[in-house]
């Protein structure tokens, strides 16, 4: 399904990686492991299509994503470093808001539910500006869990979350795993997935 | 992807910018209140000489506005670019052009149309005909669009650059100077009795080409902004 060939990632003159290669299936999980510098970043955007590859292509049921492009970005959902959470807006408009800009609107009912799975229950309407970071990542993750897209490339989702949301966050990610879903994850953290990640990737060398 | 939810995203876009706004008045504001203040410095400083007023009053509102405008560029995409939401809307389903019209859109209801109506209110300080204050709102409601639309592609191409405020500047007003002569011209046109269609008619024609042009050569400028 997701596969990378031979990507090479140049930032400013420095060569991150180069001759990067893996495939994943449905059902799979991808965890992403590597230094500070070593490029996870630049992975993940390389493989939602925010950063060209210097070398390389990476390809979505075969064909080059690039040419797929909005056909593409339909299946996927990325959460970055950077929440894209608004501080003015309350939890649960947050949620709403991005889900239709991304093109997949979603109910004010299906909002408040996955909100509350996340461990936002009674907080949905306080803005965003009072919670703690935590609990704005948890906003972030919620957005990503209702998107339903095939895909899941999330950059660092454990920062900042307690035991308990580390938890309930690996459990659905194996949930979407069994359902055919394909994810990749850099983390820094072990994640208690069931299953562990079916395949690592090491950056470093 | 059918046209129904094209427009219900770019409505979104468009509530989502307004709610924000909502929320953080003092940015709106500030536009408005500098708009005011250099339109009403004018005629204190002038004093009461109506025939010049009168003379210089299209000129002197269109610069306010024009001015005006180009202080709340800025603002168009840079928290987007930060909180990394800007990145969101690349990634969306939806042709990113289609949130760039709803953000420009956003920005004009915010920016330009509460100055196309304060705009009469201040030419009555320069003792305008009614005539030439109707002439004046509609420059303004035709050419402030196409200044939120030019704008818009020198804020996505300062996006992350520091001192951009500036760069916007210089890389947006030759292309507002247009605009202006047009704008203002149209007011003058109406007074001199040559009537302010052909004026408007030519403003008309700006405003069709920037809004065919201006949120794809946005969005191409965000898409490098982003890499």
């Amino acid at each position: 399904m997701l596969e990378a060939d031979n990507l090479e990632c140049v930032r400013g003159e420095r060569s991150l990686f180069r001759g990067l290669s893996f495939q994943l299936d449905r059902g799979q999980c991808l965890l992403v492991q590597g230094s500070n510098g070593s490029g996870k970043t630049s992975l993940l955007r390389m493989l939602c299509g925010l950063l060209a590859p210097a070398r390389g292509t990476v390809r979505w049921r075969g064909q080059p994503i690039a040419a797929l492009g909005d056909a593409y970005r339909r299946e996927l959902t990325y959460c970055g470093h950077h929440s894209a959470v608004k501080e003015e807006l309350s939890a649960a408009e947050n949620v709403e808001l991005a889900a239709a800009l991304a093109g997949r609107p979603v109910s004010k009912k299906a909002t408040r539910s996955m909100l509350a799975k996340a461990g936002l229950r009674r907080r949905e309407d306080l803005p965003v500006r009072v919670l703690s970071q935590g609990q704005k990542r948890r906003v972030a993750l919620a957005r990503v869990l209702l998107a339903g897209s095939a895909l899941w490339l999330l950059d660092e989702p454990v920062t900042a979350l307690d035991a308990d949301a580390v938890k309930w966050l690996a459990g659905e990610i194996d949930h979407h795993v069994e359902r055919g879903g394909l994810a990749v994850l850099t983390s820094h953290q072990d994640l208690p997935l069931a299953a562990g990640p079916a395949q690592t990737l090491r950056l470093d060398q | 992807m059918s046209e129904a939810s094209l427009w219900s995203t770019f409505g979104a876009a468009v509530r989502r910018d307004l709610l924000l706004a909502m929320r953080r008045k003092s940015d709106v504001l500030t536009t408005l209140f500098f708009f005011v203040i250099v339109a009403s410095l004018f005629p204190l400083g002038i004093g009461p000489e109506t025939d010049m007023l009168r003379r210089i009053a299209p000129g002197v509102l269109w610069v306010g506005a024009l001015l005006a405008t180009m202080l709340s560029l800025s603002r168009l995409f840079a928290a987007d670019y930060i909180d990394g939401t800007l990145e969101q809307m690349a990634l969306s389903a939806v042709p990113l052009g289609v949130l760039v019209a709803g953000k420009v859109t956003a920005h004009w209801l915010l920016a330009g149309l509460p100055l196309a109506l304060l705009a009469p209110i201040l030419g009555l300080q320069f003792d305008m005909a009614p005539r030439a204050l109707a002439v004046l709102v509609a420059s303004l409601v035709i050419g402030t669009p196409v200044l939120s639309l030019i704008g818009a592609i020198g804020a996505a191409l300062t996006l992350g650059v520091r001192g951009g405020g500036v760069l916007v500047s210089l890389l947006v007003l030759p292309l507002y100077v247009p605009v202006l002569i047009f704008g203002a011209g149209a007011v003058e046109a109406d007074i001199s009795g040559l009537g302010a269609s052909a004026h408007l008619s030519l403003l008309a024609a700006m405003l069709a080409l920037a809004g065919f042009f201006a949120p794809w050569a946005t969005t191409a400028a965000l898409r490098i902004a982003l890499e």
